[in-house]
């Protein structure tokens, strides 16, 4: 039996943002996981830094997580191989310019001013390898990208070098609350502490239920493609505005390609198959903007699974079933850049039993 | 080719997907093609393939060659590129008979230009004649190296070197194997009968061998290795090696099958029942693909999948399937006796597999080196997987063919466990690139 202040179940990287947060605080936490570190969504996800196009309950948080990547080896002791070369959201046409154009008017109503709209010389200034006929892009000049697992480790190592624990192939089996302690059963024996966080991603909605809590939370795997290493073509990651894409070239040359497209999940044994009539999807948006690249090799896909909920939005709060746990889940595929400042939150909520952002719109309530 | 024409023949609507122009595999590659000279040296073994492609000819399979399979998942949906364009097609039950890789193990050098599996130089010869003009060596252990060497002393290849690192403990090891290989004893009496007139011809094997380097600047210009606690270099601008064979799994492994560490052939075999079938409802694997057990096992094994998956489509019964299966099941018997045997015997040692320098690439495309993967382990990462993501070691565009083993062991030994718990890369297709113009050719046009 081992006990600490806080038990955190989920070796991701919410959970080891949140670990660290607490151990910079001088609390001692155990962090549960019951495969190996960032195994999915934290480990193999596309890695986007960005603010772009955040719903706008995500902003605060989006902004506030961006000053804390633009200084992350403060934090966690290492770059996290991170290039911050913007991000834009291409407009294929006019109706695209329209939509953008609304979009940054709506994002500079609630004061913020990063997103900016481009005309078309200044998106080919920075993409001139992109096809001729667009008009122009939405950009937010700040954001980038970085190397998902090298984060995760990056996180793991420093809340552990400050006294954090981490347990790996550590299933947590049955949850149980009494005389003021949660009590996790695990094959390796049994974790107790007076507090709990919920960070189990796809895997959360059934440690929320054994709180108490209801949350629908749906395992999905988003397709991601890489490619052969290129001579270097581009600087920024980019998006469409009416079309799934996310595309960028990565540190070493490789192009990653997102569309937001699902592969076919069993959730149970936790593999994927491929759906390729929908990664032919993504491939067609990128030939239809870079056609240059047809005859570029792809040398891996895969899909990590991820927690989705119904609203797309995450679940960052209190428990609503008990005042000794918390939740930090559900992040849609689009947590990675969020992490920092969840943790943070997630330390100021059971330490200070506020935080300073606002949170209302993650609400566990709200289900 | 046997199991393709067994299902055929029992009414079954059959495709042979092959990656090549022409029928006979590795083993009897260019049989409809080869001289009747080329053929007479390449022996009765290579002759008996004859019986297979003509009976294979013979049958109403579809036979779609340079077709590439690029992609396998769980409910039997074939990724598959023909004259450049790519296609899904799927069928109720899949047979994969891939065959065999040589395994690969990293040793300082490995590398440069001018090594060569032996494999390769053995392709070159069934195909095309194309032999070295210049004198090679030849180094490793296993059946094949002797085998390659007494068909390049036939053509008149000098043979600079036969460096055989097989430790000589193997031999006790494979003592108590012995009475059963026996049985098999033709193939015994054929390695004898290469042994002796490779040394008739004045080529000596240099056995007992360690420490094998290649060496030289841009490309290969010696191999320096130790032999009786002595240093010797032979200086060569051609290299052929060969360690084994494993199974070749890329296909099966991204279609999700399961497999187990097999330790007397040191690799990963899939899980098989009886009659092939794989963790994969619909999907079977027959033959080399299936762990190492040579030609003859491959067509009895293919016949025997071909049998049960007739028997799952409904066209024969389960006593006729047994009835039919018997005499395969005999011979199958038969001819793996030999097995234990040779894996006793190229059993190779664990240093050369789990223990390069750290100066050693293990993998090429991205160039990881044992020492970069040595240090993901001491950070915590003790199983493949993690490695990979943390070093890109198998991320390149081979796909991890060629470290995938070599990781494996390496992480093992560094972490002092068993192969078997540090795991092997998870599949990730496509198995062969895939280009992003072939790829969008799939796309099914705007939904409604």
């Amino acid at each position: 039996m081992k006990s600490a202040d806080v038990l955190i179940i989920g070796g991701g990287l919410m959970g080891f943002s949140t670990a660290l947060q607490l151990a910079m605080r001088g609390t001692r936490c155990i962090v549960l996981e019951k495969d190996s570190p960032g195994r999915h969504a934290s480990g193999v996800n596309a890695g986007g830094l960005r603010q772009l196009n955040r719903h706008p309950a995500e902003i605060p948080l989006s902004v506030a997580a961006s000053e804390m990547w633009h200084n992350i080896a403060g934090l966690v002791d290492s770059d996290c191989d991170t290039r911050f070369p913007g991000q834009i959201r291409v407009a294929e046409n006019s109706a695209d310019m329209l939509i953008l154009e609304d979009r940054a008017a709506m994002v500079r109503a609630l004061g913020f001013e990063h997103e900016e709209v481009i005309g078309a010389e200044e998106l080919y200034r920075l993409v001139p390898a992109l096809i001729p006929h667009c008009k122009g892009g939405l950009i937010s000049r700040n954001d980038g990208y970085g190397r998902p697992f090298h984060a995760l480790n990056a996180f793991r190592r420093k809340a552990c070098s400050l006294g954090a624990e981490f347990r790996p192939s550590t299933r947590v089996d049955e949850l149980e609350y009494n005389a003021g302690e949660w009590s996790a059963s695990t094959p390796n024996g049994v974790f107790r502490a007076p507090l709990l966080v919920n960070c189990a991603g796809a895997w959360a909605g059934r440690i929320a239920a054994a709180i108490g809590d209801t949350a629908p939370v749906k395992p999905a795997a988003p397709m991601l493609m890489i490619t052969e290493r290129l001579p270097r073509f581009m600087e920024p990651v980019i998006g469409a505005t009416s079309r799934k894409l996310s595309f960028k070239q990565m540190q070493n040359g490789t192009v990653l390609i997102g569309g937001a497209h699902m592969a076919e999940l069993d959730f149970v044994h936790q593999t994927t198959d491929m759906n390729w009539a929908k990664l032919a999807v993504s491939a067609r948006t990128v030939m239809t903007l870079f056609p240059q690249l047809e005859n570029v090799r792809i040398v891996r896909t895969w899909a990590g699974i991820e927690a989705f909920m119904p609203d797309g939005l995450p679940v960052i709060d209190t428990s609503n079933a008990s005042p000794n746990a918390y939740h930090a889940f559900g992040f849609s595929a689009h947590g990675f850049q969020l992490s920092p400042v969840v943790g943070k939150i997630m330390s100021q909520l059971i330490l200070d039993g506020q935080t300073d952002l606002p949170i209302e719109a993650f609400s566990i309530a709200r289900f | 080719m046997s199991a393709a024409a067994l299902a055929a023949d029992h009414g079954i609507d059959v495709a042979l997907l092959d990656e090549q122009a022409a029928p006979g595999g590795q083993i009897y590659r260019a049989m409809e093609s080869v001289s009747d000279q080329r053929a007479d040296l390449l022996g009765d073994e290579y002759k008996h393939g004859r019986k297979i492609v003509s009976a294979f000819r013979d049958s109403t399979v579809d036979y779609l060659t340079n077709s590439q399979v690029w992609s396998l998942n769980s409910k039997r949906e074939i990724g598959l590129l023909q004259e450049g364009k790519a296609h899904i097609i799927s069928a109720d039950q899949v047979l994969l008979a891939n065959g065999a890789m040589e395994r690969p193990v990293p040793f300082p050098g490995w590398t440069l230009p001018g090594i060569m599996n032996a494999g390769a130089g053995q392709i070159l010869l069934k195909s095309h004649g194309i032999v070295p003009d210049d004198g090679v060596v030849l180094a490793g252990s296993g059946p094949l190296l002797l085998l390659l060497a007494w068909q390049y002393m036939h053509v008149g290849v000098k043979i600079k070197a036969l460096i055989d690192l097989t430790p000589m403990r193997n031999h006790l090891r494979a003592l108590p194997r012995l009475p059963r290989a026996i049985l098999a004893g033709h193939y015994l009496i054929k390695g004898l009968v290469y042994k002796k007139d490779l040394k008739q011809a004045g080529i000596s094997t240099l056995h007992n061998v360690s420490d094998l380097r290649a060496e030289g600047d841009e490309r290969l210009a010696s191999v320096s290795f130790r032999i009786k606690g002595r240093q010797r270099i032979i200086e060569t601008d051609l290299l052929l090696i060969h360690f084994g064979l494993i199974p070749n799994a890329h296909l099966s492994r991204a279609a999700g099958c399961q497999y187990d560490w097999h330790r007397s052939q040191q690799c990963w075999r899939p899980q098989l029942d009886d009659w092939g079938r794989s963790s994969i409802d619909g999907i079977l694997i027959a033959g080399d693909g299936a762990g190492i057990g040579g030609a003859r096992t491959a067509e009895h094994a293919g016949r025997l999948a071909a049998l049960q998956a007739t028997h799952a489509l409904g066209l024969i019964g389960q006593d006729e399937r047994d009835r039919l299966a018997r005499d395969d099941r005999k011979w199958m018997r038969e001819e793996l006796h030999i097995r234990p045997f040779l894996e006793s015997f190229f059993h190779i040692p664990r240093k050369l597999l789990g223990v390069p320098d750290d100066d050693t690439i293990v993998c090429r495309c991205e160039e990881v080196t044992a020492g970069d993967i040595r240090k993901a382990v001491a950070d915590g990462h003790s199983d493949s997987n993690q490695v990979k993501f943390l070093t890109r070691c198998g991320m390149g565009p081979c796909q991890g063919r060629q470290c995938a083993e070599a990781v494996a062991h390496i992480v093992a030994a560094a972490g002092g466990e068993k192969v078997a718990k540090g795991g092997h890369y998870r599949g990730r297709p496509p198995v062969t690139p895939l280009t992003l113009g072939q790829l969008a050719g799939l796309y099914p046009g705007e939904k409604k």
